[in-house]
């Protein structure tokens, strides 16, 4: 199906998610631009993992429709791989394949997905193994790496699929806070290249300096939807405000 | 009563050359057995009724059975079927020796399945996650994902079935095959001399285990370099 309205990237409309009989979302309407950077938050159970999860297809919407760059989410598999492609994603618990180094870690969707040659793929992964600056530890097992610097070789590894969308779900949330920064820096440097992001997150400064729009979700929906100055100087609602005032203070 | 130690030297050269028998039926049947439990796990975990309960029903009889019940039921039960004397498995399952292969094959396979399974639902979901998002289709994830982390957590708890086949394959000897175990009773039919033969016969098994642990612990050595590198 054609892309109904919009030069949007990514277009939600009317989404509903169950989880057996408990709803996870509820009638998500959300539009992200081409470079747009997003930073969502919310308590936790707000639904907000769900949301950017529907978005490449890691959990099926039950009902509503989810346009990524003119290509509509269906049960066609083809549909999926399609969306995928252009979708890359970070976990909170990193998620690298355990049982490959470093640099296979971002050959191998290249190869299988892409399929792209073994020497085009190494020179691929290594130059953005250099971009999170850590072309050091390209043999490595990702045991023997910090969670800061596994947290940036799975960015690279998204990177690597050269998507024009990355959703990051809850990056430095696992990590020591002496590590959080280094993963911010280089989410915050590929916003400024420009790079289409969708970020759950706590960080409220990296929300403040990098997120074009700040989107506040509580049991489900979205609350409230600002401009980082409006939603954290003057937010219009009440949970919004309680919210802020418990995550800002301590 | 006596303990002749000279017997005991005299039986073990003896009983050793039924250890190629022994060999034969370990490895075979390992063999086949972990194709079976490739095959039976596929099925448990295709998420198609028509497959996965067959491969539960098998499971669950060959598990539920003990072994040499099954060697009987095969090697004495199966000739009494004129379709199986007609069949094209009527050469193999004639001899002794076709039997008991089937019959460890049949049993280790079910085992194996099981110990397959648990390795693949120890596979991290969020690892499985992560190659979806990056595009893997359901076949690239099992192979290059699961099957590799999945093999690993599953090597200790094969490498007992292992040892566990390596000693079931004694049982072929009630049904006429002149394995270790064969020689060995026939040894103490001649001398009346059970203690001593069966004592060798046991450490000759001991010492088989002692290898294979041995060789299991270097395939787990290997596989777990990226854990403890």
């Amino acid at each position: 199906m054609t892309n109904p309205t919009s030069d949007a990237l990514i277009q939600m409309i009317n989404v509903d998610k169950f989880f057996g009989e408990f709803q996870a979302l509820t009638n998500i309407n959300l539009e992200v631009k081409r470079g747009e950077k997003i930073v969502i938050c919310g308590p936790s159970g707000s639904g907000k993992s769900t949301l950017i999860r529907c978005i490449n297809r890691l959990e099926e919407h039950s009902a509503g429709r989810i346009i990524i760059d003119g290509k509509e989410l269906t049960d066609q598999v083809k549909d999926i791989d399609a969306v995928r492609r252009e979708v890359g994603m970070v976990f909170q618990s990193f998620n690298l394949f355990p049982h490959m180094t470093i640099v296979k870690n971002l050959m191998l969707a290249q190869q299988l997905v892409r399929k792209i040659p073994k020497a085009e793929a190494h020179k691929t992964a290594m130059h953005f193994l250099e971009r999170v600056k850590i072309p050091e530890q390209a043999n490595k097992y990702p045991v023997q790496l910090s969670g800061g610097q596994q947290q940036r070789v799975a960015i690279a590894r998204a990177l690597c699929m050269k998507p024009e969308i990355i959703l990051f779900d809850e990056p430095t949330s696992a990590l020591d806070p002496e590590m959080i920064n280094e993963v911010l820096e280089v989410m915050t440097d590929l916003a400024k290249e420009g790079m289409t992001m969708i970020c759950v997150t706590h960080e409220m400064g990296f929300a403040r300096s990098v997120a074009d729009r700040v989107i506040f979700m509580d049991a489900g929906e979205i609350v409230e939807e600002a401009e980082p100055e409006i939603f954290f100087n003057s937010p219009k609602s009440a949970r919004t405000k309680a919210f802020l005032s418990q995550i800002l203070t301590h | 009563m006596s303990f002749d130690l000279s017997l005991i030297t005299e039986s073990i050269p003896k009983m050793l050359a039924g250890i190629g028998i022994t060999f034969q039926l370990m490895f075979l049947s390992a063999v086949l057995g972990l194709i079976l439990a490739v095959i039976l796990l596929l099925m448990r975990i295709s998420g198609k009724w028509y497959l996965s309960w067959p491969a539960q029903v098998h499971i669950y009889i060959f598990r539920g059975t003990p072994i040499l019940v099954q060697i009987f039921i095969i090697y004495y039960g199966l000739p009494q079927f004129e379709f199986i004397r007609d069949s094209v498995f009527w050469p193999i399952l004639r001899e002794p020796f076709g039997c008991a292969v089937l019959a460890l094959t049949l049993n280790t396979g079910a085992y194996v399945s099981e110990i397959l399974r648990g390795g693949v639902l120890g596979v991290d979901r969020g690892v499985l996650e992560a190659g979806s998002a990056l595009g893997l289709s359901a076949r690239q994830k099992f192979i290059y994902l699961t099957t590799p982390i999945a093999t690993r957590l599953a090597l200790p708890a094969y490498s007992n079935d292992f040892i566990s086949l390596m000693k079931a394959t004694s049982l072929a000897s009630t049904i006429t095959l002149l394995d270790m175990t064969g020689i060995a009773r026939t040894i103490v039919a001649q001398t009346f001399a059970p203690y001593e033969v069966f004592i060798s016969l046991a450490i000759i098994y001991m010492i088989l285990t002692w290898i294979i642990q041995k060789s299991f612990g270097r395939i787990e050595k290997y596989l777990s370099r990226y854990v403890n590198p």
